[in-house]
């Protein structure tokens, strides 16, 4: 019944014997060690002690129904290097833990309370209960790390409005699969949710509802607090030029108005770049922006921009012409993303961007980050190559678009996909910074989000946590995920089964 | 005629956009989604009316309600009274529904308002036949239809049983809208209604994972929302035998996942046949035999035919053996138990997917085979076994239901045999097949819905042939042999954490053709309609999932 294999995703370096230790929950302590550069008063590790202690004792309910025999105490004493308790995680934060179990006690080091949280993490899918509800763990050692610093999930909030309490349930959800970075790909075409303080029209006149379907800051600051303590990060993504018609309903003059012959057919299309006036929309926006969300990175979109509207407009033609950029549309968008690329830079943050701003302008600044997400995986093995050669850092999103549906057990293609199988130089290697899983909403919202993403997202989990030549077998990994999909429907998660079976503990909703 | 309900549905108006091809991978699988109708969601003349009832007269005069002033009674030449408890449940929950649950007491001295000139009051339901059938279960013969006249000063649902007026309830519900301050309101309306087939229902899969109670209970409440009318429990297979049998206990106490927290007690059983005989909900249950009977054997040794290795037992077992006498004993007394238990007038027998290997492999049957002269036709084997079941069954005074093969073996049925067509591709000449030998039909081909795909597959469901069960070369005659059809929920990837979503609104789809006329077929209106019908299941509780990108005024509050 018990096997480290339990851990998922799988550790680095683990070996473990079949010595087995009681738990009582009445006698469990979290505790710092003497060394440890955090102590008690770490807001991110005592929350942590808080929220592991409910999960390795699902069962306990304080009230003292429940007797053990053994009445030794167990102490899982922490040592963290650096007291980075009230930072934000980022793109540099380790995340190695060492974790060392013995009797009676467990030693969880760590270089920051990051890579502790992650520590504390395995130790919960560690423990095990036998037939009569006894709590156990087994004798481990565990040396542990990940192998991608970008391990991260997107949801989209425009196509539909996703609650906030489904969001927060999505990042304790993360934080069991080790995701660390919450890509919101807030606003888009269908809506803008996104109450700005500078612009409050946008979501005013933009929103699904003015009222009930926007997120406050006070809500965006929840989000960003609930993924600080669990060690994720939050990257915004407010895409332009493209996918903004919402944006234009707040804010006039902001998108290009398309023409049909001479006149105005009445109809939008994207932001405009031939005026002045968008430039200084986009600062200050992108100020409050920056300025609202703690990370150093920010993802700017730039992918898809339907061209049509743009030709059809005199006056952008006009601008073409007194750029000097001909008919060459491409260079009117390299244009304009090099403009916001700037701002961004000005704000100290580093810019994410689709690939496609990178097929149309190769000079974007080096510390761009290029987003994949188009191809099969032939076509994508080609654009890492290409893209590192050139030296540019990337993120590999496009085997995991997991809106995409199908019968049967798809989780097995997300498993298997291999980042770093592309024709390149080690270096170039290590441009690849990870991998995003990308749930977009045409089809989902808060009814069948939770479901349609675990636990396929862990299979992805997994491939950018854990060593690959440990984790190259597929029918390994079924049983494993299989038992851990179990336990994020004890933890109470809503996720799908992978295939006939049951759970000891089966989801109690609807 | 202009639209009514305009202004009303501008508040339930979903934001819907243009079928923007966001981030569509150029993956050839892809080729579908974007070959996709691109739908805009508009308000429908008929409102959000799911499934559209026959013959539906909206006007433009509309009236308020309020949860203070408005009750839902019975008239007084209703055969059915407070005693009619199925009825008097069905008001409740449907006011709750009408109005939020948001009972305010009414304020001592000031009384009912008097009916303003346009505010509506009441809703009275007349059961119009002598008896009611309040404490009856529904049937494949029940009369489910009813007429719904909105006016002032109040509404009359009349239904000639209560099977009709819960519908009629529901329609009721569906008819009432928020107007721009929130005030509830309804139009002058009137309906005359009834269902297409008699048989509309959902297969749910309790063996390949255990469905608890509550998730069964809530997708029948979904059920009556649709107006579907037969909970199709196929409740053991394979995989494990949850259904608890005061006979043979031992056949869950083994077969089940776990003999506790896995099973269906007599008393779980009862919850739901009642549950859905409220809602006039059939329950027929399923024990498919002799195939998809692994779990049976756990708990009943001797039961399942053991497979040979050359000249040995190999350990593993087969189909249900067909050549004991133990076999039939066992039978006999364990469908007299579930004819006990279960009311409904049918069970399903199933009859599927038969694997002959084991029964070849086994010398017993072999010289079973050559005594009865079968020769190498395991076919006819099959056929002797399911002919001895029928017959067993046909004394428990219970109809049949059995999937198509056992029709298409050649098995003799009882004349109101029904056969199950679920074999896709040329399931209408199947259908053709059963309806020309003389047998009554019900499809389910075409609605598989536990096989996923991205994009709006409802479509498929409610539209592209053959979903239509008359959709076949054959008579009158035999086009009225068929009753209906089911959405098969099959439980390979589905439990409790995806089923609902899963369900619904596609089952929805399905639900509208078996119960609207065949030419409600325009896909713009459809959406409409059905845009704003999940909304109401969302609102009601139910995670129903999205069509399209879009916003629910009131979105699902789990998670």
């Amino acid at each position: 019944m018990y096997s480290l294999e339990g851990v998922w995703p799988l550790p680095q370096i683990f070996t473990s014997s079949i010595e087995r230790y009681p738990l009582n929950p009445q006698a469990f302590y979290f505790g710092y060690g003497r060394q440890s550069a955090a102590q008690f008063g770490c807001s991110v590790l005592d929350a942590a002690f808080i929220r592991y202690y409910s999960l390795i004792f699902p069962d306990y309910t304080g009230n003292g129904v429940l007797r053990f025999l053994e009445d030794k105490p167990f102490h899982i004493e922490i040592n963290v290097d650096h007291d980075d308790c009230e930072s934000y995680p980022h793109e540099d934060s380790s995340e190695k833990y060492n974790l060392s179990v013995s009797a009676g006690k467990a030693s969880l080091n760590a270089e920051t309370v990051w890579g502790a949280v992650r520590g504390l993490e395995t130790f919960s899918q560690l423990v095990y209960q036998d037939d009569f509800g006894s709590y156990f763990v087994n004798q481990t050692e565990i040396d542990d790390f990940p192998r991608f610093p970008f391990r991260g999930i997107l949801l989209d909030t425009s196509r539909h409005f996703i609650p906030v309490h489904a969001i927060l349930k999505t990042l304790d959800a993360m934080a069991y699969s080790k995701f660390n970075v919450f890509h919101w790909h807030i606003v888009d075409d269908p809506s803008f949710p996104y109450q700005s303080q500078t612009f409050p029209d946008l979501s005013r006149k933009g929103a699904f509802h003015p009222m009930t379907h926007i997120y406050t800051q006070s809500d965006v600051r929840r989000v960003i607090s609930h993924a600080r303590l669990r060690g994720i990060r939050v990257l915004p993504e407010f895409d332009s030029p493209g996918h903004t018609k919402s944006w234009g309903k707040g804010q006039s003059d902001l998108l290009t108005p398309c023409y049909s012959g001479s006149t105005p057919s009445g109809a939008f299309g994207p932001v405009n770049p031939a005026l002045p006036s968008t430039y200084q929309f986009m600062a200050t926006l992108l100020k409050e922006v920056s300025s609202v969300f703690p990370d150093s990175y920010i993802h700017l979109g730039g992918d898809e921009v339907n061209f049509s509207c743009w030709k059809s407009n005199p006056d952008v033609r006009a601008f073409m012409q007194k750029m000097g950029f001909g008919v060459d549309f491409t260079k009117l968008e390299a244009f304009y993303m090099e403009n916001i690329v700037n701002i961004t830079t000005f704000l100290n943050k580093t810019a994410i961007v689709w690939q496609d701003v990178f097929d149309y302008h190769e000079l974007i600044p080096k510390d761009t980050v290029l987003h994949i997400w188009k191809g099969s995986p032939a076509n994508y093995r080609k654009e890492l190559s290409r893209m590192t050669k050139a030296g540019m850092r990337v993120l590999l999103a496009a085997p995991w678009y997991i809106n995409h549906i199908s019968y049967g057990q798809d989780w097995r293609n997300y498993y298997t996909v291999q980042p770093l199988n592309f024709s390149g130089t080690a270096e170039q290697k290590k441009l690849v910074i990870g991998g995003e899983v990308c749930m977009w909403g045409e089809y989902v919202d808060a009814t069948n989000l939770t479901p349609r993403l675990w636990p396929r997202a862990s299979a992805a989990a997994e491939r950018l946590w854990s060593d690959e030549k440990q984790t190259s077998s597929v029918d390994k990994a079924f049983p494993r995920l299989q038992d851990f999909r179990c336990k994020l429907v004890r933890r109470g998660i809503r996720a799908e089964p992978l295939y006939v079976g049951h759970c000891k503990h089966e989801y109690q909703g609807v | 005629m202009t639209s009514p309900l305009q202004l009303a549905l501008l508040l339930l108006a979903l934001g819907f956009s243009r079928g923007l091809q966001h981030h569509y991978p150029d993956q050839a699988d892809q080729v579908d989604g974007e070959a996709e109708l691109e739908l805009v969601a508009e308000p429908s003349k008929f409102g959000s009316l799911w499934p559209l009832p026959q013959k539906v007269k909206l006007s433009a005069v509309s009236l308020k309600l309020t949860g203070v002033s408005f009750q839902i009674a019975d008239a007084k030449g209703s055969s059915a009274g407070s005693g009619c408890s199925l009825l008097q449940d069905a008001y409740r929950r449907y006011y709750e529904y009408v109005f939020g649950g948001a009972k305010r007491q009414q304020q001592p001295g000031k009384g009912r308002r008097a009916a303003g000139p346009a505010v509506l009051t009441e809703l009275q339901v007349w059961i119009t036949s002598p008896d009611p059938e309040c404490d009856g279960y529904p049937g494949v013969a029940s009369d489910e239809s009813y007429e719904l006249t909105v006016d002032q000063p109040y509404a009359v649902l009349k239904a000639p049983k209560v099977w009709g007026a819960l519908h009629g309830l529901e329609t009721f519900s569906q008819l009432v809208y928020e107007d721009e301050y929130g005030v509830k309101s309804i139009n002058s309306t009137t309906i005359s209604d009834f269902p297409r087939f008699a048989h509309r229902g959902i297969l749910l899969d309790s063996a390949r994972h255990f469905l608890p109670i509550k998730v069964i209970l809530a997708n029948l409440e979904t059920m009556a929302m649709n107006k579907l009318n037969v909970f199709h429990w196929h409740i053991t297979d394979d995989q494990s035998f949850p259904y608890l049998s005061r006979t043979f206990p031992q056949l869950s106490q083994q077969g089940a996942y776990h003999p506790y927290t896995h099973v269906y007690t007599p008393a779980d059983v009862k919850m739901v046949v009642e549950f859905g005989r409220l809602r006039g909900i059939r329950v027929i249950p399923e024990f498919d035999t002799p195939g998809h009977t692994q779990s049976w054997g756990k708990g009943q040794t001797d039961l399942l035919t053991p497979c040979y290795s050359g000249s040995k037992p190999s350990g593993s077992f087969g189909p249900v053996n067909p050549i004991l006498n133990t076999t039939y004993d066992f039978m006999s007394q364990f469908f007299k138990e579930i004819s006990t238990v279960f009311p409904d007038a049918y069970v399903h027998l199933g009859g599927d997917e038969v694997d002959f290997s084991c029964w070849k492999s086994n010398p017993d049957i072999q010289t079973f085979m050559d005594q009865q002269g079968f020769g190498k036709d395991f076919s006819k084997l099959e056929s002797f076994y399911i002919q001895k079941l029928l017959n067993i069954v046909a004394t428990t005074q219970k109809g049949y239901m059995i999937w198509q093969e056992v029709f298409d073996n050649g098995v003799q049925l009882k004349p109101d045999a029904v056969v199950h067509v679920w074999i896709g591709g040329g399931a209408n000449d199947e259908m053709g097949k059963v309806t020309a030998a003389g047998y009554t039909t019900i499809l389910s081909a075409p609605w598989y819905l536990d096989y996923i795909s991205y994009a709006q597959d409802w479509q498929k469901y409610y539209k592209v042939e053959p979903a239509d069960p008359q959709d076949f070369k054959g008579t009158e005659e035999q086009k009225k042999l068929v009753i209906g059809g089911e959405a098969c929920l099959w439980g390979e990837y589905v439990d409790a954490t995806n089923l609902t979503p899963r369900l619904w609104p596609r089952a929805s789809a399905v639900a509208e053709r078996l119960w609207s006329a065949a030419d409600v077929t325009d896909i713009n209106d459809t959406f409409n309609r059905l845009s704003v019908h999940r909304c109401r299941m969302v609102a009601r509780g139910i995670p129903a999932q999205p069509l399209f990108s879009s916003y629910c005024p009131r979105e699902y509050k789990g998670v």
